[in-house]
């Protein structure tokens, strides 16, 4: 008997890819699905998922867990646990670190310490520019051969087009993304808030949406050119999905994501708060028209995954005053629940599920994940996809408290989390 | 003096006129107007407030509106003192979470809060039992300086029913626009704004007020102009490129207002930048009532002081 043996029995499994929810149970050996079927015996720990759903773990694009350099944020294991808790069984960690993950050294590190906390597989996006600086290019092939699965300087635009251009060409050898957080800075200086109406109400600098729209303009602009492939991060705005909707029709290498809380909020969220700046985020959250392109772009298909963009940040720095405090919130316990109860009005369960496996699984070319199936890794997650709570934030395992759902109610509740057959979260019940 | 038997207001703080019924400003307007009488007698004291004490808290300098709450505080016989809130704490970021609980354990009443960030009273307001006024927060709202402005209107025209204001110049970063606009709609004004159009923000149309493309336009139809201050520190930005220029586009000025009722009332929030937003014979012609807008500035301190802090007053009082 092996430690990473187990048999999920009882439970309803749902395989994004295929057609219906079907009642089996599900053996891991080795860490490693062998076996789906009705009524399987096997002589190894068993985990009863009965009247539970059973799907396979979720996949997360973007994370920021802080370490190295700013681990009273969060760190390594801290944030496993926010992932394990939120069913995440895949997470992916942003390169803007201090140091920063732009060489061999600093990405080898990081997925070190992530083994060593041994709860979810981490895996790096390194940066696109040595200190994010957006001057000289990294060690892509250096850091692609330790492991890195997409680049990007994430937190700062890539502005240069030269520069851009470069890295389109020069990651295409490797066949990895270049991950784009597109924002014309020139547009958002000092901004806090989206601009508009409630902007100027709230008296916050305003962050037009064509500051999204204009970066995402000139990279599809140079895709043909590069051959590169090219993913947007949390998208936030209705002009762009639209953007990316035409490229894709036009064949061109394009993903992107959205955030659960670009899905769930709107920037009426700002003028409600009472300038709590746990809604202050960048990309800001949006007008009501673009919420809804961001939910019709899940459910067209236009939108690969949902990405929590989890960005940790202590409630001291929190508030300092709405225009001073920093951007993000955190979000992968509240990722799922935020997503059904988002989501679950407009699409299936399945579609739903497949914006956080194989959806995102596909984008960073991710092959032995994202489904249930015999030789996949043992990555499974079970839930109660009905069920509501009130969330409140005071049972994050993050080390901050920066949730823009704390008090909301929300659908649908994690039970267990698995990770190559073993338990990270919940109980062998 | 009828003050004892004021009601009071029944909200713990003013951030904004934004949230205020017109009741309540007519509360607030009406015991200001008392107390503006007292400011006129020799001995310009109320003893109302023994024992309440008041913090002051500039976190962006501003002698006139200190100096007003200030004397406000003073003429009421409350206990004030002011908060040195040097430049290098807030650039370290000190949190406002902080400042609460160490005001909270000073066991002072009231704070009167001047921040260059929107929304900064607010979160302060959140967290502690003490009052908070709002003496100016970023490019929000500036609460007793709209109230300063209706009650020099008011003094002026009788009622704002129907009256058009028209508030002219850096709409988009200006406090006294924002308080302005919500104050004067309330009375039941109708609402102009006139500027660059680098200056007037996205939406404000939503605020419920009229956008002038022209200064002609706009100084054709007012019963009366408040005319901003333009922030010297604007220029270049590039929000418009020379003060030289601003004064040629929209100073107010003897040839523009020829197009103007010939009665209509000139405010300015102060301190003038003479012969740019306003030529001074305008600033110093009769219809101009920039200085009784200072006084009135004090009388509508002591009001919202006072009012606000009746609950907590008659509370102490019953206790002792
Ligand atoms: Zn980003």
């Amino acid at each position: 008997m092996h430690s990473r043996d187990l048999l999920i029995s009882g439970g309803r499994l749902v395989d994004p890819e295929a057609d219906e929810l079907r009642r089996a149970d599900l053996l891991i050996r080795d860490g490693k699905v062998v076996a789906l079927s009705p009524n399987i015996n096997a002589d190894v720990p068993v985990l009863d998922a009965t009247g539970l759903i059973v799907s396979p773990g979720f996949i997360d694009l973007h994370v920021h867990f802080r370490e190295p350099g700013q681990e009273w944020k969060e760190d390594i294991d801290s944030g496993s646990r926010c992932a394990a808790a939120g069913g995440f069984t895949t997470v992916c960690a942003m390169p803007n670190t201090d140091p920063p993950l732009h060489d061999q050294e600093s990405v080898r590190f990081v997925v070190e310490r992530a083994r060593e906390v041994g709860l979810v597989d981490l895996h790096v996006v390194g940066a696109v520019t040595t200190d994010l600086a957006g001057t000289i290019l990294s060690p892509m092939g250096e850091m692609a051969a330790a492991g890195c699965v997409a680049f990007s300087d994430d937190g700062r635009p890539i502005l240069d087009s030269g520069l851009m251009r470069r890295a389109l060409e020069y990651s295409r050898q490797f066949y990895l993304p270049i991950v784009q957080h597109a924002e014309d800075t020139g547009l958002t200086r000092g901004g806090a808030m989206n601009e508009s109406a409630i902007s100027t109400k709230l008296g916050l600098t305003g962050m037009h949406s064509s500051a999204e729209e204009i970066v995402v303009a000139r990279d599809l602009a140079l895709l043909p050119l590069t051959g590169g492939r090219y993913h947007v991060a949390h998208t936030s705005c209705a002009r762009t999905i639209e953007l990316l909707r035409r490229a894709r029709a036009e064949g061109l290498p394009v993903s992107c994501e959205v955030t659960p809380h670009h899905l769930a909020l709107d920037e009426q969220a700002v003028s409600d708060c009472d300038y709590d700046a746990n809604y202050k985020m960048n990309p800001p959250l949006r007008s009501v028209v673009d919420r809804e392109a961001m939910i019709q772009g899940c459910v067209d298909g236009t939108i690969d995954a949902i990405a929590t963009d989890h960005a940790p940040h202590l409630p001291d720095e929190k508030e300092i005053g709405f225009s001073a405090a920093p951007f993000g919130v955190i979000g992968l316990e509240t990722a799922f629940s935020v997503a059904a109860t988002t989501l679950l009005p407009h699409m299936s369960l399945r579609d739903l599920l497949r914006l956080l496996t194989t959806g995102p699984a596909s984008v960073f070319g991710f092959k032995d994940r994202g489904r249930l199936a015999p030789g996949l890794r043992g990555d499974v997650v079970l839930f109660d996809s009905e069920s509501e709570a009130v969330y409140s934030v005071e049972s994050t395992h993050s080390k901050s408290r920066n949730s823009a759902f704390d008090g909301m109610r929300l659908q649908g509740k994690i039970v267990a989390t698995v990770l190559e057959g073993r338990v990270v979260f919940g109980e062998s019940r | 003096m009828k003050l004892n038997d004021a009601p009071g207001l029944d909200r713990k703080d003013l951030l904004g006129l934004e949230e205020l019924s017109e009741r309540e400003i007519r509360l607030i307007l009406d015991t200001a107007r008392e107390f503006r009488e007292v400011l006129d007698r020799p001995i310009k004291t109320v003893p109302a407030m023994r024992g309440f004490t008041i913090a002051n808290l500039f976190y962006e300098s501003s002698t006139r509106t200190r100096m007003s709450f200030e004397l406000a505080q003073k003429r009421l016989t409350a206990d004030s003192i002011g908060l040195a809130v040097t430049a290098s704490s807030v650039k370290k970021g000190e949190s406002l979470r902080d400042t609460a609980r160490n005001i909270e354990a000073m066991r002072v009443d009231m704070i009167v809060m001047r921040h260059s960030q929107s929304g900064a009273p607010h979160r302060l307001a959140a967290q502690i039992d003490a009052h908070v006024v709002n003496a100016g927060d970023g490019c929000h709202e500036h609460p007793t300086q709209g109230l300063l402005d209706l009650y020099t209107l008011l003094e002026n025209l009788g009622d704002l029913r129907g009256k058009r204001i028209v508030i002219i110049g850096d709409i988009a970063h200006s406090r006294v626009a924002r308080s302005n606009i919500h104050g004067l709609r309330r009375m039941g004004a109708q609402v102009g704004v006139c500027g660059p159009p680098t200056l007037i923000p996205v939406g404000i149309e939503d605020l419920g007020v009229t956008v002038y493309p022209t200064i002609e336009e706009a100084l054709a139809e007012a019963d009366a102009i408040n005319v901003l201050r333009i922030q010297l520190e604007r220029i270049g930005v590039p929000l418009f490129p020379s003060t030289r220029e601003y004064a040629r586009l929209f100073g107010v000025t003897p040839a523009r207002l020829e197009v103007a009722k010939r009665e209509v009332l000139v405010l300015h929030p102060g301190p003038i930048n003479r012969n740019v937003e306003l030529d001074s014979r305008v600033a110093d012609a009769p219809g101009a009532v920039i200085l009784s807008q200072v006084t009135n500035g004090v009388a509508i301190r002591m009001a919202v002081t006072y009012l606000l802090a009746q609950k907590t007053m008659k509370a102490a009082h019953a206790l002792a």
